[in-house]
């Protein structure tokens, strides 16, 4: 941004300063809060189901992992295909864009958005527009952190898993 | 005739003879819904995507301008027309149905008067008979173009403005009744720097105060002149920026009432709209509807629409460009009084 400003002319300068003055903060504060409880929410169901699987389904506490996610994503593409998972996030904001839900809701919901464009461009493609960068700087993250194990841990193999 | 730098008077005086103002579920909600012809309940208008569904908001305004005008289509020589979609889709498509000459017109959410102002322009030389001018935009077309799938959630800071789904037309011609068009000032682009698509109001302010001020210098009135002064579409932000530079320029706008379209056509504590209203629409319904109700009414003699267009793309903001913006003043008067 700094070097933008130094590119614009004295008047420009002056009206981003009035424009500034004019913009309402974001309420940084209630944001924290609503992303604290809405994040901890669908964290605290994500729990409960994993839980369940283990004491219902018989699966291993490292195995209850990918059924659950499954669960919760599933959850996720019917509230966005209600029309209701937008509306929670403009309340919640991070607390619902952060858990695999809010992963879940950006494919679903470019999916939908992209569909009048036919199987493959439309849907096959529009799906990853949000979600595409996510997946590439999570590789991109992961292979550093991985990097990171394998210089700093060398006896480290990684769980596997998700 | 040109008048100043950059108006016209329209001496042969114009008159809007048909007029039509259509809106979606979210608008009919709003404190305006009496004003309007039609309001849609299903925001698809029954139709398998965003972007036909716009397409038919504004071939019914046009369609319903016309009959309300008592004419045919056929007896219409030009349609003047423009919205937000890439490569103008929704007024082409519109105009492949209705079959009336076309001029496609981009001004963004200043589409509304710059396609009016033609119209008028070309009826007051003897250009046309009768001109149609008519703009749409609809809100989830304009958010998977401009911004998110319509379902995806993030959280819109306050300074958004919600893209009004509607469509307003207007008939023009010297023949017939209705609310006469008198001048118009074209607008300059005017670019202040900001490159915020979610502050567009903060963009669009200053191309308002240009143009307004070319406005009254060029016809050598005062702001008192008019009973309303209405601009587009810059919501609360733009609104209250607009205001201040207004009176920075020393701008007298005591003798007059300054309103905004963008702040009239939701109601702020039942619909959660942050900033307030935009679109092509915004500034469409709020006139061919409301003011000029209000104008057959009585209830205002003298009004001038300012709409502005924040003249972005969805590639040019990704790439960091500052959003030009741009601004058109049009007079509508009732003659009769005079």
């Amino acid at each position: 941004m700094g070097n933008k400003n130094e590119k614009m002319t004295p008047v420009q300068q002056k009206y981003q300063k009035l424009a500034q003055s004019k913009e309402p903060k974001r309420p940084v504060w209630s944001n924290c809060i609503r992303a604290f409880l809405i994040g901890g929410t669908i964290c605290l169901i994500g729990e409960a189901i994993r839980q369940a699987f283990m004491k219902y389904g018989g699966f291993t506490e490292k195995d209850a992992g990918n059924p659950t996610v499954a669960i919760l994503i599933l959850l996720s593409v019917i509230l966005t295909a209600l029309g209701v998972y937008d509306k929670i996030a403009q309340w919640a904001g991070a607390g619902s864009a952060v858990p695999v839900t809010g992963f879940a809701n950006s494919m679903a919901s470019s999916a939908i958005e992209h569909r009048s464009e036919g199987t493959v461009l439309g849907i096959g493609a529009g799906m990853f527009k949000l979600a595409g960068s996510v997946i590439v700087f999570g590789t991109v993250a992961a292979f550093i952190i991985g990097l990171i194990y394998a210089i700093f841990v060398p006896g480290y193999t990684g769980g596997g898993g998700s | 005739m040109l008048k100043g730098h950059q108006s016209w008077i329209f001496e042969n005086k114009p008159k809007i003879v048909g007029r039509a103002a259509i809106v979606g579920p979210f608008e009919g909600d709003g404190p305006l819904a009496e004003d309007f012809d039609i309001i849609h309940s299903d925001l698809y208008l029954g139709q398998e995507s965003w972007e036909k569904a716009e397409k038919t908001l504004i071939e019914e305004s046009a369609n319903l301008a016309v009959k309300k005008a008592g004419l045919n289509k056929e007896q219409v020589q030009f349609y003047f027309g423009g919205d937000l979609m890439n490569q103008i889709i929704s007024s082409s498509f519109a105009a492949r149905s209705l079959n009336i000459p076309f001029l496609g017109l981009f001004g963004a959410c200043s589409t509304s008067m710059e396609s009016l102002a033609l119209a008028s322009f070309t009826v007051n030389h003897g250009g046309a008979k009768y001109a149609l001018a008519g703009t749409c935009s609809h809100n989830a077309s304009a958010e998977k173009q401009f911004r998110y799938p319509t379902e995806y959630g993030s959280q819109k800071p306050p300074t958004a403005q919600f893209t009004v789904t509607g469509s307003g037309a207007a008939v023009v011609s010297l023949e017939g009744n209705g609310p006469s068009v008198t001048s118009a000032t074209i607008g300059r682009v005017i670019d202040m720097g900001i490159s915020d698509p979610f502050n567009m109001g903060a963009a669009m302010a200053p191309a308002a105060v240009d143009t307004i001020q070319a406005h009254f210098r060029d016809l050598r009135i005062d702001p008192s002149y008019y009973d309303l002064i209405v601009t587009g579409d810059l919501a609360k932000i733009g609104y209250d920026i607009a205001k201040d530079l207004l009176r920075e320029h020393r701008i007298p706008m005591e003798g007059t009432v300054y309103k905004d379209c963008g702040m009239m056509i939701y109601d702020y504590t039942k619909q959660k709209v942050q900033a307030g209203a935009s679109g092509c629409a915004c500034s469409a319904v709020v006139t061919y509807g409301h003011l000029l109700n209000q104008l057959e009414r009585g209830e205002l003699n003298r009004i001038l629409v300012v709409a502005t267009g924040a003249l972005l793309s969805p590639l040019s903001f990704q790439q960091g460009e500052t959003i030009p913006c741009i601004a058109h003043a049009v007079s509508i008067e009732n003659t009769q009084a005079t």
